[in-house]
This record gives structure tokens, sequence and C-alpha cells, in this order.
């Protein structure tokens, strides 16, 4: 049967490895696939001879929710999707929609500001994840405890917005949840007092530590065509040399008004498009999103002050039913390119078809091309380089 | 480059009829392209010096509902060096019988990130793609039944390998 032959291939594939080769399961439970990653690795010795990741074991049917729920009542299910980067995926399908409708342009500059302050917020914590659990993955235990301690900090504080640690439901068609606690700008200047000391503490354990130089240099590179040809987006682009940033290339929501830089890899250590270049253009992307804080809390502190009449439920649109059309949203998630596809037929407020574009997704999909012939101890360094997140991955 | 501008350069190059028509009410225009010619249209969009669609975004299928009988592929296509976007569209009329799955041919050829796209998408919607080097399912097991993106998808079943679903 012509349908299952892939099927066919791969099973006999497979047991003839197990004769020749060795089969190793690393998954779905191995805490280093950061999430239930099941990647099949035939091995020669310790040289991984090709990787076959399985993915799915975590598919909560995000696109099948999509099509019975109406968009508001989606909002919630796209905050699992990359559950270390809420705020970003409410934002694109958020955006998304209000596109649709044709209101993107009225909603208030300070509603606008407040969104792309949180999303930095969880930007940074998303990043904060990524390094303290590639840290974790090569064997420094320490960086870990202090991601995680000064994550908190950004957790408490989306907490107090939203009420929510996670999952936050904060951003929504046409307006927010709600408007910021009174108090949250003096306290979020607090935190970047207090953090930015604690980046350079960082930079000294981890950044410029031998060992981890050691282990990351010059493994996993990821050559930029190859890059571009499979989707890679995000800090996997970036880190094999390309100024690629959505948020600068289509200009959405208030970022034309900010300044940032766009931190690539340039191979300092080893070679253009490592593992070392990738785990950089993370820190230093952290660095530009206080920057983009500090912008926004100005803002917000003078010329967009909180007044007692702003209601940011104010354009909330009381039915959302776009007119009839396709439209293709992206943005600039944590990990990359974060895209929702959506199909209005024009009479419901329901979408016929939603589809989600992971960034993590694509990001993943080059490791087996990354992890031809490499060691087992390298392939760890590589798949937690690619910070990918299975929430997702599999959606 | 222009949409218009792209419509005369595949004109030109592949004949009128590979246009099957157009969409351009929306906030974003499509292409319709003929499915067979999808992936020398690809090719020649990536490659192509004036165009350089380099990047594929998404792919998403689409199953038009239970009357129209109808499924198509919806390619998401990004140019890097020109900060262009393109939709192209595909599309073929199916009975929805499961052993005749609609088929179009695979873009894996031209963007590798097409390879767990059209996976995903086989193993929703049932759409086959032909010369598609690994076409297994890619989220749901392999012995699963049915495709669950598709409008006429029901689980009737009350058990999953002797396993009561509630």
């Amino acid at each position: 049967m012509e349908y299952t032959e892939a099927l066919e291939n791969y099973t006999r594939k497979i047991a003839d490895a197990a004769v020749e080769d060795m089969v190793l399961n690393m998954g779905p439970q191995h805490p280093s696939t950061h999430g239930v990653l099941r990647l099949e690795l035939i091995t020669d010795g310790e040289i991984v001879k090709e990787v076959i990741p399985h993915i799915g074991y975590l598919h909560r049917c995000f696109e099948k929710h999509a099509e019975s729920l109406t968009y508001q009542q989606t909002i919630p299910f796209t905050d699992r999707m990359d559950y270390l980067a809420s705020m970003n995926n409410s934002h694109a399908f958020v955006m998304g929609v209000e596109r649709m409708m044709g209101i993107d342009k009225d909603i208030p500059k300070r509603v606008e500001y407040i969104r792309v302050l949180v999303c930095e917020l969880n930007r940074i914590a998303s990043h904060l994840i990524a390094i303290g659990t590639y840290g974790i993955d090569i064997g420094a235990f320490t960086p870990f405890l202090w991601c995680f301690r000064d994550r908190e900090h950004i957790m408490g504080m989306l907490e107090w917005a939203s009420g929510s640690r996670m999952l936050y439901n904060y951003i929504w068609v046409g307006g927010l949840f709600y408007d910021l606690p009174v108090g949250f700008e003096e306290r979020c200047r607090e935190f970047i007092e207090y953090f930015k000391p604690k980046m350079v503490e960082l930079n000294q354990l981890l950044t410029d530590n031998q060992v981890f130089i050691s282990r990351t240099a010059n493994v996993g590179v990821l050559p930029l065509d190859v890059a571009i040809n499979y989707g890679c987006s995000g800090p996997m682009l970036r880190g094999s040399g390309l100024k690629w940033d959505l948020r600068r290339i289509d200009g959405y929501s208030v970022y034309p008004e900010l300044e940032f830089d766009i931190p690539v890899g340039t191979g300092l250590m080893g070679s253009v498009g490592d593992c070392w270049d990738r785990y950089k253009v993370r820190v230093d992307e952290i660095e530009q999103s206080l920057l983009m804080i500090e912008q926004c809390l100005n803002r917000l502190q003078n010329e967009l002050k909180r007044t007692a009449d702003f209601d940011p439920r104010a354009k909330l649109p009381r039915k959302i039913t776009p007119k009839a059309q396709d439209y293709y949203v992206r943005c600039e998630g944590a990990k990359g390119e974060l895209g929702f596809y959506f199909m209005a037929d024009g009479r419901s407020e329901i979408p016929t078809r939603v589809r989600a574009r992971g960034p993590s997704f694509n990001n993943l999909s080059v490791l087996p091309e990354l992890a031809k012939g490499v060691m087992i101890a390298d392939l760890i360094a590589i798949v937690g380089s690619i910070d990918f997140v299975l929430g997702e991955v599999d959606r | 480059m222009s949409f218009e501008e792209i419509k005369s350069l595949l004109a030109n190059k592949f004949g009128a009829e590979v246009i099957a028509g157009e969409e351009t009410g929306g906030l974003q225009s499509a292409l319709l392209i003929l499915p067979d010619l999808i992936a020398q249209v690809c090719l020649e969009l990536r490659d192509n010096p004036s165009t350089y669609f380099d990047f594929l975004s998404c792919i998403t299928a689409v199953d038009y509902g239970v009357e129209a009988n109808r499924f198509g592929v919806v390619y998401h296509l990004a140019s890097i060096p020109y900060k262009t976007q393109l939709t192209l569209k595909i599309s073929r009329e199916n009975n929805r019988d499961e052993a005749d799955l609609p088929s179009f041919p695979s873009i894996t050829s031209v963007y590798r990130a097409a390879d767990w796209h059209e996976r995903e998408q086989f193993d929703m919607l049932g759409i086959f793609f032909e010369g598609h080097p690994d076409l297994r399912r890619l989220l749901l097991p392999d012995d699963w039944e049915g495709y669950p993106l598709r409008k006429d998808y029901t689980t009737v079943d009350k058990y999953y390998k002797g396993i009561q679903i509630d």
C-alpha cells in the first residue's frame, strides 16, 4: 500500500540497525530533552549515525479546539503552546485577529506599550530558562538555580498583573484583561536595577567559563543556508549570523518606536553558528530586552501615565466576526517566527481553520541534520542549544 | 516584486495556465496554482534573483467542508533579501474515501522545512504528498485511524485498544 510504505521502510531500518549498530532511545523522559521528546539514535559506538525524533507526546489538539471556539475563547489555548513565553503567543494571536477586524490602528498607545512591556519581560524569563537548563545539560548546576531565582521575580510581577503565574490570558482582542496594578512600574524598575549586575555575574560564571566554551564552541555548527532552508528562526537563525528579527522587519506594535540592537552570532569562540553562538545570542537578547523595558517604562510613567478614566477594555469588540478572508500573521516570539493562519468565512464567530506555526517545530526539525556523526555527549549540547518547548512543537 | 509582477513572471515561465486564479479580497493576496506544478513554481520563486522566496514559513492543509469535497494546501513563503511575503494555494476535488487520499506533489526537494510540515498535514488531514522521502504520521501514533482535522471526523469509538474512553 502506497500510504504505509514509509512506515514499513522505517520499521525495516530500525530492525536492520538493531543487528548491525545499536539503537538507543533518548527520552521521552530524559531530563535533557526538555520535555517529552523521544530521540531514537542509531549509534556506532559513541558516534551518532542518525537521529530520528519522535514528537507528539504533548499534542493537545490546538487546531481542532480553535475550530470549535470563538477567537476570544482560543486565547487561553495559545498560552499553552509555548508555555514559557505565553504573553508572546497571545500577542501574536491577538494581533492577527485585530488586523482581520481592522481595529489594529485604534488600540490605545498605553495598551500597546503594556503589551510590549509584558512580552519583553516574558522573553527574558524564557531566555533565562534556556540559559539555565543549557548549563545543567552541560553539567553546570549553579547557573540553573540563579536563573530560576531571577525568573521568579518576573513570574511574580506577571502574576501581580494578570493573576496567573505562567498562563496569563492577559492580552485580549482590542485591549487587555486589566490595566497594570498601581506600583507595577516602580517594582519593574527595581527589578531591572537588581537584575543587571546578576547578568554580569552569570556571564562570569557561565558565558566565559572555559569548560563551558570547550563543550559548546565548534559543536553543532549550523550553516546559514541550511538554517534558512529548514525554516529556522529566532536565536537559531541569528546565531548563524543573519540579522533577521521580525520586530524590526515587520515593525509591528510599537517596536518601531523603540531602540534596540539585533545580536547575531559572530563565531567569537569557535565558528559562526555553533552552540556557543546560539547561547550568546540569547544572553545578548536579554540585555536588549532590558533596554526595551526601560524605554517602555519611561513612556508609561510620563506621557502615557495611568489615568482614572483609562479602561483597557474600552475597545473590546462585542462580537468578533472578521470579514471573509485568509490571514497569516507572524511575529517574533521568544523562540523565533511565531505564526498564526486564520481562515474566516465572514458569517461565524468561529474560524473555519486555524493553523499555528511554532518556531520550535521548525527549529527542532533541523536536529537530524545537525546531529549526523557527532558524539552522544555533543548531542546533548546540540539539543540544549536549540531551546525548544515541546508544548509548541506538538501544540 | 509586486503581486502582479510575480504573476506575470510565472505565466511567462510556465505558461498562463499555471495560474488557476487569485484571491485579492482580503489583507493578503493569494495565487492559486495548478497543483501539478507547485514544486517547479516554488523552485523558480526560490532561485529567481528577482523574487528569492527562500524561506518557507508554513504549510497548511485545508478541508473545504463536507459538501465541497475539496482539499487544498496553502503555502506561505517569505523572502529574506526582499522582506516580502507570498501565499500560494493549490486545491483538488476528492471523494473523502480513505483509500484514495487527495494527492499533491511534495516540495521537500525545494524547502527542507516542508518535511515535517507535510508529515503533519498528512497526519491531520490525510493529504498524500507524492515524492516525500518519509511520509509517516508525525504527531499521532503510527496506528491511529482516521484524520482528525477533517470536517467529517467523529470519535464514535468507545474504546481505544481496549481502554475505555470517557
